[in-house]
């Protein structure tokens, strides 16, 4: 295999020849009736050996399109996959399925979400681990339950000599889904893919899933993207965090940097629609007023201005760049970024306008409305 | 197994109600055995002593509950007709009827499966689409038609095939099969254009499932996760529709019996209802019933083979 080293200039200028997986300007468009949707566009990310990647985003935010783009595993039919993915220095976005089954499962394996539906309902548990050991290592029938045994063991599956003969149905969710982890690390993959693990799963049992992965990956140490609805999820287990909208990383930063020093009022709010401990009983939690873009025709500058505090006419006209944050590492896209002045200054405006418009006596219909009422006031003074 | 006696008390019911009905419906039907019997030339005392011959002159209950108790026995009757006895002729006729059965749908099986699983990968793509449309296309033929073309191309033009007749299968099972060719075939057309419809549609549909992609994505060959992963989770309608035409065709056949001059149940049913000859006929409706009612229930067996939930599911109930 020939190792490409690629002139370095993607996200942040880091160069992605250290880089296990380095993704530049990938996008993935679906061609639909209704037109050419646009899931992932234009991301760029790196992950480096054993680090951990959290990918945050609402439903829709294409997430899960990303995570499955980079890995190659969508259908070729009316989707469109441009942009490049490094891995180990080898742009992989031309393999053939051919080529890209050396990848799968030894080099980057995924942990889906749902394990009710992940796991092959007819075939055994055992059957379901060994397959892939015997193709990709060669072992031996024997060998290879050897192996699946030891691996149910590691993932912390009790009596896992009978689960093994076994069928999925008879596993309880949590189960499943650390059988399906142990499909997925089977091969011993570099980097594993986790999309949503523990969204399907009983809250009890999400804490210890995260906390299998996690151990996992620190004993192979193998890199992890993992991708998530929940911020919470990827606060304290992941090294970086990138956070996605309407298909872009909207703003990418080390996880406490992103925590503490936040620039995209998008990440602000979902921060902010997270239900904290230490507040009051029946305190009314924000949350993020319309949905997201419809990703056939994107919004006219920023996707997120028509849902944002923040947003100012430049923000409607003008799609905003990826910045560079004071600290390393730290990137964003908007024009008014929070906990700057001129942030401050758009919120300040905008919170000032609507007061003005309400006691006006005008009804807003919904606070969209009311936000670009409030910019276009803003305009003429 | 409590399973395999609900279905033995069910069948005891289906096999009651069905030859009743059969025995009801065949005497309400215009028309009368002793008139057949006795001939057209038959006056009305002659008819009236046939009549007390064959037992006609009681009631239908009463001639239904002496046909059970027979027929319990291991006397299934003999024809009115030409006096041959019910068992005899059924056993005569029951091996190429039942040959045709299994030839004919083992034929559209390993056409269908296979085109189907080539189509289902590459759904939408130039071979699923004229695929289906082939199989659109045999579908819509009627069976004689399809039998007479067969014969006049195969038979008759290029002779490969016999028209009419057929050896044996106790007597040469090698050239039983080549004789039985065509009928099968022509048997199988249908079956085979609803065979590739069904188990391609139920293919794609698996093959969209979570655990398609999973299955991919730990890098295993796409044969291997298409014949190990996708076929027997798609597998429910095919072996249900399957199940339903063999217990169609035990009877069923008529069209190409008659064509292919093949002496099977088909036949036989039919020169029954024809001839207002009801013991004949109930004997067939027996034979079917069973059957039908025994294919259906290996198909509930099958269910339980391909799908484990199903079998544990049973296993707890």
């Amino acid at each position: 295999m020939s190792r490409k080293v690629i002139s370095g200039s993607a996200a942040g200028g880091v160069d992605t020849g250290k880089q296990l997986l380095s993704v530049v300007d990938l996008k993935t468009h679906f061609l639909t009736e209704r037109g050419t949707v646009l899931a992932v566009d234009g991301v760029s990310l790196n992950l480096e050996r054993g680090k951990t990647l959290g990918v945050v985003g609402e439903s829709g935010s294409g997430k899960t399109i990303l995570a499955r783009s980079i890995m190659g595993l969508l259908p070729k039919r009316n989707v469109v996959r441009e942009g490049h993915v490094y891995y180990e220095g080898t742009d992989i976005i031309g393999h053939s399925q051919n080529e890209m089954r050396s990848v799968w499962g030894s080099e980057m394996a995924m942990v889906f979400q749902d394990p009710m539906t992940s796991l092959n309902p007819v075939m055994k548990v055992g059957n379901q681990i060994t397959e892939s050991l015997v193709h990709h290592l060669s072992m031996d029938k024997s060998e290879a339950k050897a192996t699946a045994l030891a691996l149910l063991q590691s993932v912390g599956i009790p009596e896992p000599q009978q689960r093994l003969g076994e069928y999925p149905h008879q596993l309880s969710g949590g189960m499943r889904q650390r059988v399906t982890i142990a499909i997925a690390l089977a091969c011993g993959p570099k980097i594993l893919f986790a999309d949503e693990p523990t969204t399907a799963l009983d809250v009890t049992v999400q804490a210890q899933i995260l906390n299998l992965l996690g151990r996992q990956q620190s004993e192979r140490h193998m890199a992890m993207i993992l991708v998530t609805h929940d911020l919470g999820v990827v606060a304290g287990r992941t090294d970086d965090i990138a956070v996605m909208y309407a298909g872009k990383i909207v703003e990418q930063a080390p996880t406490n940097v992103l925590f503490s020093k936040m620039k995209m009022p998008y990440t602000e709010a979902l921060v902010s629609s997270i239900p904290k401990l230490d507040n009051p009983s029946h305190t009314v939690l924000e949350i993020i007023p319309g949905r997201p873009p419809d990703l056939v025709h994107p919004p006219k500058g920023c996707n997120f201005a028509p849902r944002c505090k923040y947003v100012q006419d430049k923000c409607l006209e003008e799609e905003p760049p990826l910045a560079q944050a004071e600290t390393p590492g730290h990137f964003y896209r908007c024009w008014f970024p929070v906990g700057t002045p001129e942030g401050r200054d758009a919120l300040g405006r905008n919170l000032a306008a609507a007061a003005a418009t309400s006691t006006l006596g005008s009804t807003p219909a919904s606070t969209t409305t009311t936000l670009t009422a409030a910019a276009a006031a803003t305009k003429e003074t | 197994m409590r399973f395999v006696r609900k279905k033995l008390v069910q069948l005891i019911f289906v096999l009651l109600a069905v030859t009743f009905l059969s025995f009801l419906m065949l005497n309400l039907l215009p028309g009368d055995t002793a008139v057949v019997v006795c001939g057209i030339s038959c006056d009305e005392a002659g008819l009236q002593q046939t009549r007390t011959d064959l037992g006609l002159d009681k009631p239908i209950p009463v001639r239904y509950v002496e046909w059970l108790k027979n027929t319990a026995t291991g006397d299934m009757g003999i024809s009115a007709r030409n006096k041959q006895p019910v068992s005899e002729a059924i056993r005569e006729r029951m091996p190429v009827t039942i040959e045709l059965l299994i030839y004919s749908q083992f034929i559209a099986l390993v056409v269908a499966i296979p085109f189907a699983l080539i189509a289902a990968q590459r759904a939408g793509g130039i071979f699923d689409r004229s695929s289906t449309t082939i199989a659109f296309g045999l579908l819509s033929v009627p069976s004689f038609v399809i039998a007479l073309v067969f014969i006049l191309v195969f038979a008759v033009n290029l002779g490969w095939f016999p028209a009419v007749g057929y050896v044996k299968f106790t007597d040469n099972p090698a050239e039983n099969i080549h004789d039985l060719f065509l009928p099968a075939l022509t048997l199988a057309v249908a079956e085979m254009a609803v065979y590739l419809r069904l188990f391609r549609t139920d293919l794609i549909s698996t093959l969209q499932e979570d655990y398609i992609t999973m299955a991919k994505a730990k890098g295993i060959s796409s044969r291997r996760v298409l014949i190990r992963h996708a076929v027997r989770p798609s597998s429910f309608s095919l072996v249900t529709v399957a199940g339903l035409n063999f217990g169609r065709l035990i009877g069923g056949t008529l069209i190409v019996e008659v064509i292919f001059a093949l002496n099977g149940l088909g036949r036989y049913l039919y020169d029954g209802i024809s001839g207002r000859d009801y013991i004949p006929v109930q004997g067939a409706v027996l034979v079917v019933a069973v059957g039908y009612v025994l294919i259906n229930f290996a198909v509930d067996m099958f269910y339980a083979v391909i799908d484990p939930r199903i079998r544990h599911a049973r296993a707890i109930a």
